[in-house]
């Protein structure tokens, strides 16, 4: 599937940006990353609203930015729809002018049939003329939605669309959001620092780190996968450790602190590489007491507890391990962990899956 | 009651309010949504006929005005006549003084249209202009009827620099506040306590009006 949005800018001030990524009809594509990473920054050079020093953005036939031409659309011309952090609702014009106004003077006779169609899209029958401050937080943010689409935009942009609401409504927005796609074909670029949201509704994810895109591709893909150990903690993974590759009889293994561990898959590594490594909690197993467990003489690993924090029916174990001192968190049932005997200071043990490990060459 | 000399006032001040509201919302808009240097010192400028004493600034006026300086002189080149003592005279001079009054509330009016408002204009397609006139000019509206009623009231009141610039022509340059002053020195108190009582009631009502606009802009939830 050929890009209807291609993005690459480039720029070291006053912004620092290096980003390279395409959007699909029918793709949702999320920009993640912390506070200050250039997420909306890329989101504004997208709508026309920021100008990069460097680069080149295309939509369908149209080139809406070539800076080593001199091209710059201006975002009236680039028709794309946007939907600001904080709504950006004209608070003079009622929710039906709102979208009106967005259909231009060409909406004609009709624009007000098509404003209250597309507010009850959005599920605001009734309200087309409740002014911005009379519509609760949710009620304003579908409105946002429905006017940035008012304009029949070629690429929907949508800026934390749900962090000015509370947990409830946001996970109604969402759900909203993900049956109104299906609806579009058009790209949509959206930017969240709520790794679960991006996950949850998009089709892809770009992590974002001082305006560099580090890594780009589908959300269990990435999350499992991850390029390096830079991205895994930018994803706020737990579990990334150091170590080398080493070759037994061709096959190669994992060096961890004087131990070797079996991985199923390496990369084309030489021999003694150092590596970065994942393992993500889900593929931590604990060994029960006294009794053989599945996957017992996988990788096994022996450690001290040093953490065992009950979250309702999951617990939160650290394990530091007996050689080399690394923590490895995982989670097991409270109800396992109590049978077992798990609390600070005593000794457990748990198997790492090979399959599930997962090796990063070391940045250099 | 001297009313030629209220009709003359009431001209005046349609004349510097009809200059200055396109000046000030020209200004008020720039210095609202520009960040530059020397900002302040333009801000400065703007805000100096507020502290200026009236015969200070009249005295500078009377110079500039004079038709051996260039102004005065390119003014009588065009009309044939000088400024000084004139109607256009005390017109410029009003319009030079009333400038914070016109510029500062459409400022402080654009001030509370955000960013991301015009953005969204944009993005929803409107042009600069359209998004000036549907968007920003609805919202700003009270900030221009604020400077609207200031500049014409502080104008029918004014004393100073027209006496300076002006003297006291009947039909001329006589507005009502001067014309008071000069019923005052003709112990004419009858006439001066009617225009006086007009100019009370007039400033009040205007000032009431500002403070209605104003509340009405917080209440439509421009912040």
């Amino acid at each position: 599937m050929s890009a209807e949005l291609a993005v690459r800018l480039q720029a070291t001030d006053p912004i620092p940006l290096a980003v390279d990524f395409g959007v699909s009809r029918w793709e949702m594509l999320a920009l993640v990353g912390p506070s200050g990473s250039g997420k909306t920054t890329v989101l504004r050079a997208i709508a026309g609203l920021h100008r990069p020093r460097q680069g080149e953005i295309d939509c369908g036939s149209d080139c809406w930015l070539d800076t080593a031409r001199g091209i710059h659309w201006r975002p009236q011309m680039r028709r794309v729809g946007m939907v600001f952090q904080d709504y950006a609702l004209f608070p003079h014009l009622t929710a039906q002018e709102n979208l009106q106004i967005a259909m231009g003077d060409g909406g004609g006779v009709h624009s007000g049939d098509r404003a209250r169609d597309l507010l009850a899209r959005v599920r605001l029958k009734g309200l087309e003329e409740r002014y911005p401050e009379q519509l609760s937080g949710g009620q304003q943010q579908r409105v946002a939605v429905a006017r940035a689409l008012a304009r029949d935009p070629r690429v929907l942009l949508l800026d934390e669309p749900f962090s000015a609401v509370d947990m409830m409504t946001r996970a109604r927005l969402q759900r909203e959001l993900a049956l109104l796609r299906q609806e579009i074909d058009i790209p949509i670029v959206l930017v969240t620092h709520d790794l679960q949201e991006a996950q949850t509704i998009a089709d892809r994810i770009c992590v974002l780190h001082n305006g560099r895109s580090l890594q780009t591709g589908a959300p269990a893909e990435v999350f499992a996968r991850p390029c390096s150990a830079h991205v895994a903690r930018l994803l706020g993974l737990h579990n990334v450790f150091a170590g080398s590759i080493v070759r037994r009889d061709g096959t190669p293994r994992l060096q961890w602190h004087g131990r070797e561990l079996e991985v199923a898959e390496v990369a084309d590594l030489p021999e003694a590489t150092p590596v970065d490594w994942y393992i993500p909690d889900a593929d931590i197993l604990l060994h029960r007491r006294g009794r053989p467990s599945r996957g017992e003489r996988e990788n096994p690993v022996e450690g001290v507890v040093e953490e065992c924090v009950r979250l309702g029916s999951q617990s939160s174990v650290v394990l530091r391990s007996r050689e080399g001192g690394d923590r490895i968190r995982f989670e097991v049932s409270t109800h396992a962990a109590r049978r077992n005997g798990i609390e600070p200071g005593v000794t457990a043990r748990v198997s790492l899956l090979a399959r599930a490990i997962h090796v990063m060459p070391r940045a250099t | 009651m001297d009313w030629t000399a209220f009709w003359l006032s009431l001209e005046l001040a349609a004349w510097t309010t009809a200059i200055l509201l396109p000046i000030g919302i020209v200004v008020g808009r720039w210095l609202a949504y520009h960040r530059f240097r020397g900002r302040g010192f333009v801000e400065a400028l703007v805000a100096l006929p507020l502290v200026l004493p009236p015969t200070v600034l009249g005295y500078y006026l009377l110079v500039t005005f004079s038709t051996d300086q260039p102004v005065g002189a390119f003014w009588q080149s065009l009309t044939g006549s000088g400024l000084n003592f004139s109607f256009p005279g005390i017109v410029i001079a009003s319009v030079i003084f009333n400038i914070p009054f016109a510029i500062q509330p459409v400022q402080r009016a654009f001030e509370t249209v955000p960013m991301h408002l015009r953005e969204a204009a944009w993005c929803s397609g409107l042009s600069p202009w359209r998004t000036f006139r549907r968007v920003e000019l609805p919202l700003v509206w009270p900030g221009v009827v604020s400077a609207f009623v200031l500049t014409f009231v502080h104008t029918i009141g004014e004393f100073g620099v027209v006496l300076m610039v002006g003297g006291a022509i009947d039909g001329e340059t006589r507005t009502v506040a001067i014309a008071i002053y000069d019923r005052v020195q003709a112990f004419d108190e009858e006439a001066a306590g009617a225009m006086s009582l007009l100019l009370l009631v007039t400033s009040f009502v205007a000032i009431a009006l500002v403070y209605a606009l104003a509340g009405k802009r917080r209440s439509i939830g421009v912040r």
